[in-house]
């Protein structure tokens, strides 16, 4: 299609008596936005390349840029929206799937947003938590259901295999190869320093990061990458991946330009070629075949570590945790459709999957119906974006939260959702060694370590406000929640009252 | 070490093959999953019939069976040898990454799906008999031979294999007339480098199931790779 019917997203203003003709934002900017014309001695801008990462504008020196929304418009029209068309122009020019990345950007409900948090008020009194102890540590796994003796009369002690976390949160599975090596580093070493754990995605695990097992979840996906003996007892626990929030049905492809070095190696797939993990796991067509794979693991591993099964939020989550916990799994993540992505097609992205909010409080219910609610730990994300979230996640019934997009934006991300260009400025979802080299693995631990420990901070002083002074007190405690502009159903699912009831 | 397995539940079992730290032959075999996952060395001999994810994760150690295998043997296998004097059920060597498998008579549906392999390591099935529908779905490395000395009629090979094919190769012996292949695999006669590459597993098959490597060459065998490594690299549109 010449001309291009695609007008450009954004504009690059240049302001003409700052710029100095540094040409810092040419050499930022991977994209290929920035350009100098040396004939009339000044930069100009390629504004259909521009992505909205937001990195020239942070490194221009004389602040001499700015990024807007280009309001060259097509006529205001309701139903066929400038990004409908715009989609459509993109199909019929190459007759692609539409391939996006990050969360459903869609205005569709956040419930967390329509969940307001108790305080105590006179007749029990908050707690201070920079006086008072707060435990925000918590064990996930299988617990007993009940107390059992040996016949000299002490407590038997033995427990299934459990992940300790010194707060209610982990970063979520994101590959190798989705993301830099540096950005993996970050956060392999900020899980360690605050006693957490990190996830390694499906693409195996780079060597130099064996020495950070314990705060390390291993995932198994559907295309096994970098799966083998070691790799499966390296960590401190296993995730069989059956979906994703961002994109639930389907697997997902990391393309042939990123199968490169480190990456091929830690796959183990020939250099170049597309990685590829199926829809399904081909050998899963049952809740008795995923406990065939349970079971495999904790063979292979010697029962010593805990296995989580994570799976898409999507309708009838609650009958689908269900048999998950009959399966033998110690744990169940559940990752609404928020979540993000390297690549997902958009339509997917955009139309499958419910929210968290819902599914958590349908699957605790339904476990805690069914009696078998200890027997294992929930674990939501998809998405959680402030200690809020995590605190409103926890009283609807999560023993802890994934937290995946917030930990990016700690490391520099910008939400440009770009992610499947392979070409991020800010050096996390790439694999161009020039601009990994742009992130600073301490620099992303740093920031990540300062996220989370506010986090934690904030968590103390809102469980403290209700008069709670630990998490276990605080999980499943929906009496201290309540509703804002909510439907009786809504309610009715989240198990919530409204607010002034 | 012997191991009378009758009674025994999996997990009883198991633990009794890694105490033996070494050499165990299980007597009375009798559907016992998991045996020997992730096991570093060592030689098992399996009298009777193995249950599912028999090898899975197998690290080096080394399975013989004498009767049948059920579903998932050497699922995600990493090193070390699996030989079947017999059949065996479904998914065998799913995403497969080292080392290798003999299968004396047939394999049932997905075999070989998702194998990978990465320079120098990379994984051979070696199959007698036919195999199911699927075979090496995915394929991304390695090797996987069909050898087609099923006498029941039935074509060497079962529906839709090598979809999504996008590394590795295959090899099958015989006819390939009734096999549909899709179009995104080129299908050529085995040349004298394709014969000298799989000649090493022609031999150990011949030897463990005690057949003529003479009459196993002379039938014809056809090599089929994938045309491209990025087989969905023009399915997408940024947006």
């Amino acid at each position: 299609m010449f001309p291009s019917y695609l007008t450009s997203d954004f504009e690059v203003v240049r302001n003409p008596s700052r710029c100095t003709n540094c040409r810092i934002c040419e050499k930022q900017c991977a994209n290929g936005v920035h350009s100098y014309d040396s004939s009339a001695k000044v930069m100009i801008s390629d504004e259909t390349k521009c992505v909205d990462c937001l990195r020239c504008i942070t490194y221009c020196p004389t602040k001499a840029l700015k990024i807007v929304k280009n309001d060259c418009c097509f006529r205001e029209n309701e139903n066929w929206k400038s990004e409908t068309i715009k989609e459509i122009y993109k199909q019929a020019d190459s007759g692609g799937v539409l391939l996006s990345s990050m969360g459903n950007p869609q205005p569709l409900p956040v419930y967390w947003d329509r969940i307001l948090i108790n305080a105590s008020q006179v007749t029990n009194p908050p707690i201070d938590p920079l006086r008072e102890p707060m435990e925000t540590k918590v064990f996930l796994g299988k617990k007993p259901s009940e107390i059992t003796r040996k016949s000299d009369g002490t407590l038997d002690t033995k427990l299934p295999p459990q992940l300790e976390l010194a707060m209610p949160i982990m970063f979520s599975a994101m590959s190798y190869g989705s993301i830099s090596y540096n950005a993996h580093k970050g956060l392999a070493k900020a899980a360690e320093l605050l006693g957490i754990c990190y996830n390694t995605g499906e693409g195996g695990l780079h060597e130099d990061f064996y020495c950070y097992g314990e705060n390390t979840v291993v995932q198994v996906a559907s295309g096994r990458f970098g799966v083998h003996e070691g790799y499966l007892n390296a960590g401190a626990a296993i995730e069989i991946k059956m979906g994703q929030g961002a994109k639930p049905g389907i697997g997902g492809h990391l393309p042939g330009t990123k199968t490169v070095g480190d990456i091929a190696c830690t796959r183990m797939i020939p250099e170049g070629s597309d990685a590829i993990s199926p829809a399904p796991h081909h050998d899963i067509y049952s809740i008795e075949d995923l406990r065939q794979l349970v079971y495999s693991l904790k063979e292979a591993t010697n029962y010593k570590k805990p296995i989580i099964v994570k799976v898409a939020a999507v309708h009838n989550i609650a009958a689908i945790a269900s048999g998950i916990a009959r399966s033998g799994a110690d744990m169940i993540a559940i990752d609404g459709f928020r979540g993000g992505t390297g690549a997902a097609p958009t339509r997917i992205r955009d139309n499958v999957g419910i929210p968290i909010e819902l599914a958590l409080a349908a699957v605790d219910q339904r476990l805690r119906d069914e009696g078998i609610r200890n027997s294992v730990s929930l674990i939501v994300g998809g998405s959680i974006r402030s200690a809020a979230d995590a605190i409103k996640a926890i009283a609807l019934g999560a023993d802890a939260c994934y937290v995946a997009t917030a930990a990016l934006i700690a490391m520099g991300c910008h939400l440009c959702r770009s992610c499947q260009s392979g070409k991020c400025n800010w050096g996390i979802a790439t694999q161009v060694p020039a601009l990994v080299d742009r992130l600073d693995p301490e620099t992303a631990c740093n920031n990540l370590v300062n996220l989370m420990t506010a986090w934690k901070h904030e968590m103390k002083e809102i469980m403290g406000g209700m008069g709670i002074n630990s998490i276990e007190a605080l999980k499943g405690n929906r009496l201290m929640l309540r509703g804002v502009g909510l439907t009786e159903k809504e309610l009715e699912i989240l198990g919530i009252s409204h607010a002034g009831e | 070490m012997k191991i009378e397995a009758k009674g025994l539940d999996f997990t009883a079992l198991n633990e009794m093959i890694k105490s033996s730290d070494g050499d165990c032959e299980i007597n009375g075999c009798l559907g016992q999953r998991f045996i020997a996952d992730g096991l570093g060395n060592g030689k098992v001999v399996i009298n009777g019939i193995p249950g599912n994810a028999l090898g899975a994760y197998l690290n080096g150690a080394e399975i013989t069976v004498r009767g049948n295998a059920q579903d998932a043997v050497g699922d995600t296998m990493n090193d070390g040898k699996i030989v079947i004097h017999g059949s065996i059920g479904d998914t065998a060597g799913y995403a497969m990454r080292g080392g290798e498998i003999y299968v004396e008579n047939n394999a049932g549906y997905r075999a070989g799906i998702h194998m990978k392999e990465y320079k120098g390591k990379k994984p051979v099935i070696v199959i007698g008999g036919r195999t199911g529908s699927f075979l090496g779905e995915y394929q991304a490395g390695g090797l996987i031979i069909v050898l087609g000395r099923n006498s029941d009629g039935k074509p060497t090979v079962g529906n839709f294999p090598c979809t999504g094919m996008h590394g590795g190769k295959m090899v099958i012996r015989g006819s390939v007339e009734d096999i549909r292949f899709p179009q995104q695999v080129t299908l050529r006669d085995a040349t004298a480098d394709d014969m000298a590459e799989i000649m090493p597993f022609l031999k150990n098959y011949c030897n463990y199931f005690d057949f003529d490597i003479n009459e196993l060459t002379e039938e014809k065998f056809t090599v089929i790779t994938p045309d491209s490594r990025k087989p969905y690299k023009q399915m997408y549109v940024a947006n």
